[in-house]
């Protein structure tokens, strides 16, 4: 039964990883043809004799071009700066609601949550009304007269940054309060009793104890910011590189799924070599504790 | 053109529902049909229509090309339609259950025959120019004394700059801006040239600094609102955002005119896919929409020509009559229309769109 239980998550993994990967790899080795679907196979049967063709070409012009590379550093520079700004905004949040009194800890977790009641996509449409020329922003500053002509807040890479961090802080705040709430009070007393003062007890104490939810909730916003679209599509500038729109490209204005699945490709590598990584350390961390 | 979220939805979009017996799935361009169009067809017919909307042929070639779109009736471009007729995504249309098919103006239908040889696959559903549409008054403070009739208006670098602060909004369509640049040069629209290319790119460059943004859609909003000055759009999209503005009372004027340069004339062509669940009911849609008064109310309502000769008397005079919409003999004879590329000549084309946009 147990074995079984340990099934689901393997099995859930193959579908939705594995497979689909598969799959991507197996376009990613193809050549592009106008046809439906648009590449040709890596199979052929003829006369009894199996042909399998592999084509690298589309891994080595990934490597001829410097757009991927820096397209590939460009999202992952946006990711890791907007996920420093929602642990500094988020951590002090999920603090404060970890502390609260229960009946209020309550309301206050729910306020974190209930953005997700509205659309994704009309949260980030909001933005662009919030912040364009004559939207609330500029309005309210050309009203109280800190402006002379309206700011250009959208279209820039401020305006992903917001909203990426305003997209994502739940997926911070929500890991990082389920260790801070787990934390034990009497050691926090334990070291004011030995005269730590409160930075101290904080640094000493507090962070390395949250460091599991401080983990957790990075890569919870910095996955999904690196292969995030939709955000910069809405609200960045046209010069925002990011990965995603190199291969919303590649898909679709050159129609190379070949080429466009070894973007992917090369992406979830990018992502899983840094996570592999982090996890090692962690396994070293756990079994160095006691 | 592409990068245009709602598009990007679309792709995820599903029919809303399965194709049972009388329901006509339809895909179409955003903002591109009269009210009454939809209703009118389904009294007519008892056919009921899920209706689903795209901006950006890229996104419809995409989803032909995966096949099983559960879609019976589709409204691609014709150069975008041709690529895609190749590939054996379409199936003809069949004439014979189309009565009102002789209202079309057989004159159209021989410029579409060349990228469709016999109007094989498409029926023509609205015709489009791409130019400059901008705010009047907004346009006339910063350059009193610019040529408004054309290109020069956006593509020489100093109006370019003048309108940077009100905001230059350009379609984030490679083909269709490298065409018009191309055009304003002198040289061939259609070009595969690589020098050719590098000329275009090189007159974008000059005023990439002063572009606010590339989108295909967003323009008709901000050039209501007065958020924007000016747009290089598609024709009848620039119009509704006069038409809306118009609306609203606030003051703002959109004024759309094809330069004396010329500009691309694009069509936009009813298919019917060859895995279409209800081919049946897509050809009933071609022949309901090809009644003059459904053509000519879809006209009146998003400011587009259209190929049905019958129709053209009852268009209103507001529509027939300007220049944007219905071109005059000789604006006509300045006009292009696109081709399909190369595979070979997107990928430079798209490469050469990233550097413009991103510098990189």
């Amino acid at each position: 039964m147990r074995r079984l239980v340990a099934l689901v998550p393997l099995a859930w993994l193959g579908l939705f990883f594995l497979v689909p990967f598969a799959v991507l790899l197996k376009i990613s080795l193809s050549e592009p043809a106008i046809a439906q679907p648009p590449f040709l196979p890596l199979t052929d049967w003829a006369e009894g004799v199996l042909t399998i063709t592999l084509n690298l070409g589309n891994y080595v012009f990934l490597g001829q071009d410097p757009l991927y590379l820096l397209s590939y550093l460009s999202s992952v520079r946006i990711a890791a700066v907007s996920t420093l700004i929602t642990l500094l905004i988020g951590y002090p949040m999920a603090y404060a609601i970890a502390r609260a009194r229960p009946a209020r800890r309550t309301l206050l977790l729910m306020l974190v949550i209930l953005p997700f009641w509205t659309s994704f996509l009309l949260r980030v449409y909001a933005w662009i009304g919030i912040l364009k020329g004559n939207g609330i922003v500029n309005n309210f500053l050309l009203w109280i007269g800190a402006i002379d002509a309206p700011l250009v807040l959208i279209q820039t890479d401020f305006a992903v940054y917001l909203g990426i961090v305003y997209t994502y802080l739940p997926f911070m705040i929500l890991p990082l309060y389920a260790t801070l709430s787990r934390l034990d009070a009497s050691l926090l007393e334990a070291a004011a009793d030995l005269g730590a003062r409160p930075l101290t007890t904080f640094a000493t104490v507090t962070l390395p104890m949250s460091w599991p939810g401080i983990v957790a909730g990075s890569m919870l916003v910095f996955i999904p910011a690196v292969g995030e679209y939709v955000i910069p599509a809405l609200l960045g500038g046209p010069d925002t590189l990011m990965i995603g729109s190199v291969l919303w490209n590649e898909f679709f204005l050159n129609r190379d799924w070949p080429v466009a699945s070894a973007v992917a490709i090369v992406m979830v590598l990018v992502l899983a070599l840094p996570i592999a990584l982090l996890r090692r350390a962690q396994g070293r961390d756990g079994d160095a504790a006691p | 053109m592409i990068r245009t979220f709602p598009a990007a939805l679309m792709i995820l979009a599903v029919p809303a529902a399965a194709a049972a017996q009388g329901s006509l799935n339809f895909y179409n361009w955003s903002d591109y049909i009269a009210d009454d169009t939809l209703s009118g067809f389904e009294a007519e017919t008892g056919i009921d229509v899920n209706y689903d909307v795209f901006d950006s042929n890229e996104v419809v070639e995409a989803r032909m090309l995966t096949g099983s779109t559960g879609y019976d009736l589709v409204v691609p471009s014709l150069e975008f339609m041709a690529r895609q007729a190749q590939a054996g995504v379409f199936q003809p249309i069949d004439k014979s259950q189309i009565p009102n098919y002789d209202n079309l103006d057989p004159e159209i239908l021989r410029i579409v025959s060349a990228n469709d040889e016999g109007n094989t696959y498409g029926v023509p559903y609205m015709m489009y120019s791409v130019g400059p549409g901008y705010n009047v008054a907004m346009v006339e403070e910063r350059l009193p004394d610019a040529d408004m009739d054309s290109w020069s208006l956006v593509f020489d670098p100093d109006n370019a700059a003048a309108l940077a602060d009100c905001g230059i909004a350009l379609l984030d369509s490679p083909s269709e801006i490298t065409a018009a640049a191309l055009n304003y040069l002198g040289l061939d629209p259609t070009s595969e040239d690589a020098g050719d290319l590098e000329q275009a790119m090189e007159l974008l460059q000059g005023i990439r600094p002063h572009i606010r943004y590339f989108h295909s859609s967003q323009y008709i909003n901000d050039l209501a609102n007065g958020d924007i000055c000016l747009a290089v759009g598609y024709s009848g999209d620039i119009l509704q955002a006069k038409d809306r503005a118009a609306e609203a009372g606030q003051g703002v004027e959109i004024r759309y005119t094809i330069p004396a340069e010329g500009a691309q004339l694009g069509f936009d062509m009813m298919v019917i896919p060859a895995d279409a669940p209800n081919p049946e009911a897509a050809h009933q849609f071609i022949n309901y929409f090809l009644q003059p008064q459904v053509t000519a109310a879809i006209s009146d309502a998003v400011f587009y020509a259209n190929a049905n000769k019958a129709a053209t008397d009852l268009v209103s005079d507001e529509v027939r009559t300007d220049p944007g919409i219905y071109p005059p003999e000789e604006t006509l004879a300045k006009m292009y229309s696109a081709k399909p590329h190369s595979a070979r000549y997107d990928r430079s084309l798209t490469r050469a769109w990233t550097a413009l946009k991103t510098g990189q």
